[in-house]
């Protein structure tokens, strides 16, 4: 990484690459980093494409309660979504309960959240996941939280689209259920990516490296986004992106 | 304080109006009649009327969570509780495992969120002691709609092919009975809480219940059998008569009690009132991560706070 941006400044920046340049993107729990992507996209786009923070104070346009992003997904009104994992694997299914034998589990984590609804109903699904390691990138998860793919006979317009991690961003094919490695990180390998992901994937013809974040990008990140995402993210808001909500905010 | 006598006058399990069964045996007070100011009652009176294993329903901790109330049930020492998070939960339901007053989760996710994991329910799941009933966000959703609806159960997209499916004996995969086309669908049962809590900023003079857009609460009040309510303020007025105020109240019919706790969410917080005290979550994160720790909170800020949060 270079002086010029942080971890955090440049994963945003490469997320926010993947984004359309209209639609509506939804922001659920836990996804500072790919709340500022959207955030940033939409400042770049004039606000063709929108978002709806959905645990936010600010950037939240719901007014009728927890239901109606599910029943806006369901309707296919959300075109893009975010999710992680404890752990993912080669087939895109997602773990978020825990790991070890359910139930008792050797290490419980929160839970599945909406991941099992908006996987199905949300076109563009995009995993979200920092650490690369083989203690996320299984061959095979614990416990499906939410499946990469289904059979004929199960009503999904949704599923993954692509994998950003803090070494690479795969695409996902979801006619062959496999993930594709498209470019890997300033200063990182094919073969670091390998060595650190439990499952098999496809290469590019040509694996490129991911473009370092434009600096007029950075710009707009830190002088207008983080008062934007501090509505939902006050710590990262202020650790990440300098800004310093008021008393109670 | 904990292990105090629960609720009295609690035999009988079928409510006098209308002789409907309850899930556990109960009975909470008639309700559909008009409230009045002198009707209202103190945060422990509340609490006894959630009895020992209830099906109680808590609001996610973005959304007017009643924690005064949530303290008074630990001080009552409520046990057995199935504690439903609509959808997810944090420091509400993380207080009520670590003071052993919960024996069924049922929710979307258990964190406190920017602070991290949240410390009993991790542990209790972790080592038995607490039966957790994995489930996911929308589901939750439309099991108290259909409640709402008084239908039995309620269809929902997506889902199939999750482990949740798998582990959740009361969940069913059918073929899309209609043929629309859907193929697979899944059927939720309805799930009616016994009893909902909320904190709310407002409410009237007739018991009306203003939380303004965080509907999640119209929808828990709707399901639930009755719903006790926490509140900053009362208002000499009709909140129904104002158009404006009308659309965000919860109408008196629904409420089994009310009772004035000004800072009744605190630490978490209540939208344009007061925000979330970040640095208590993250202080009750670090100390509950132990139970000696946890307990040393609760003694300090629970059982021993009692006098100041009185109202």
């Amino acid at each position: 990484m270079s002086d010029a941006y942080s971890e955090e400044e440049f994963l945003i920046c490469a997320v926010r690459r993947l984004l359309p340049a209209r639609g509506n993107g939804a922001i659920g729990a836990a996804s500072p980093i790919p709340g500022s992507a959207a955030l940033l996209q939409r400042e770049l786009t004039g606000g063709a494409f929108t978002v709806s923070m959905i645990h936010g104070t600010t950037n939240n346009p719901f007014t009728d309660g927890g239901r109606e992003l599910f029943d806006c997904a369901g309707q296919g009104r959300v075109d893009v979504f975010f999710l992680g994992g404890v752990q993912i694997d080669g087939s895109a299914n997602l773990n978020l309960v825990g790991t070890g034998e359910y139930p008792s589990l050797d290490r419980r984590f929160p839970g599945s959240f909406g991941s099992a609804y908006m996987y199905f109903t949300v076109p563009n699904v995009i995993l979200f996941r920092p650490e690369h390691s083989r203690r996320v990138f299984v061959d095979q998860v614990d416990f499906i939280s939410a499946p990469g793919t289904s059979p004929d006979d199960v009503r999904r317009p949704g599923g993954p689209r692509a994998l950003v991690t803090g070494l690479c961003i795969m695409s996902f094919d979801r006619a062959r259920g496999r993930f594709r490695l498209d470019s890997v990180h300033p200063g990182h390998g094919v073969e670091e990516v390998r060595d650190n992901t439990g499952f098999d994937f496809d290469l590019a013809d040509e694996v490129a490296v991911t473009p370092e974040p434009d600096p007029a990008h950075l710009d707009i990140l830190r002088a207008r986004i983080g008062r934007e995402v501090a509505g939902t993210y006050p710590d990262f808001a202020a650790r990440v992106l300098g800004f310093q909500a008021e008393a109670g905010g | 304080m904990v292990g105090s006598e629960p609720a009295s006058g609690t035999s009988p399990n079928t409510d006098g109006l209308t002789g409907r069964q309850f899930h556990g045996s109960f009975l909470i007070p008639p309700r559909l009649k008009v409230f009045c100011m002198k009707q209202l009652a103190n945060v422990a009176e509340l609490a006894e009327q959630v009895p020992d294993g209830a099906l109680l329903a808590i609001p996610p901790d973005y959304s007017y969570v009643p924690m005064e109330l949530i303290r008074a049930l630990v001080r009552r020492g409520v046990r057995d509780l199935h504690v439903l998070a609509v959808p997810i939960s944090g420091m509400a339901a993380d207080l009520l495992i670590g003071a052993g007053c919960v024996r069924v989760m049922e929710a979307a996710a258990v964190s406190l969120g920017e602070a991290g994991l949240a410390p009993r329910f991790t542990a209790a799941v972790q080592d038995g002691s607490l039966t957790m009933r994995d489930s996911t966000c929308p589901a939750i959703h439309s099991a108290l709609q259909a409640s709402e609806k008084g239908v039995p159960f309620m269809p929902l997209g997506g889902i199939i092919g999750s482990d949740i499916v798998k582990y959740r004996n009361d969940w069913q995969v059918v073929d899309d009975p209609l043929g629309q086309g859907n193929g697979k669908i899944l059927l939720l049962p309805a799930i009616k809480p016994d009893v909902a809590i909320i904190h709310a900023p407002l409410a009237d003079r007739f018991g009306n219940v203003w939380v303004g857009k965080r509907h999640e609460l119209f929808t828990i009040a709707h399901a639930a059998h009755a719903t006790l309510a926490t509140v900053e303020r009362v208002q000499d007025a009709n909140l129904t008569e104002d158009p404006v105020m009308a659309a965000g109240t919860i109408p008196a019919l629904y409420f089994g009690g009310l009772a004035v706790v000004p800072g009744g969410a605190k630490p978490l917080g209540l939208g344009p009132d007061y925000g979330i005290d970040m640095d208590h979550i993250r202080a009750y994160a670090a100390e509950a991560s132990s139970q000696d720790g946890f307990d040393a909170y609760l003694k300090r800020e629970i059982l021993q706070g009692n006098a100041e949060a009185a109202s």
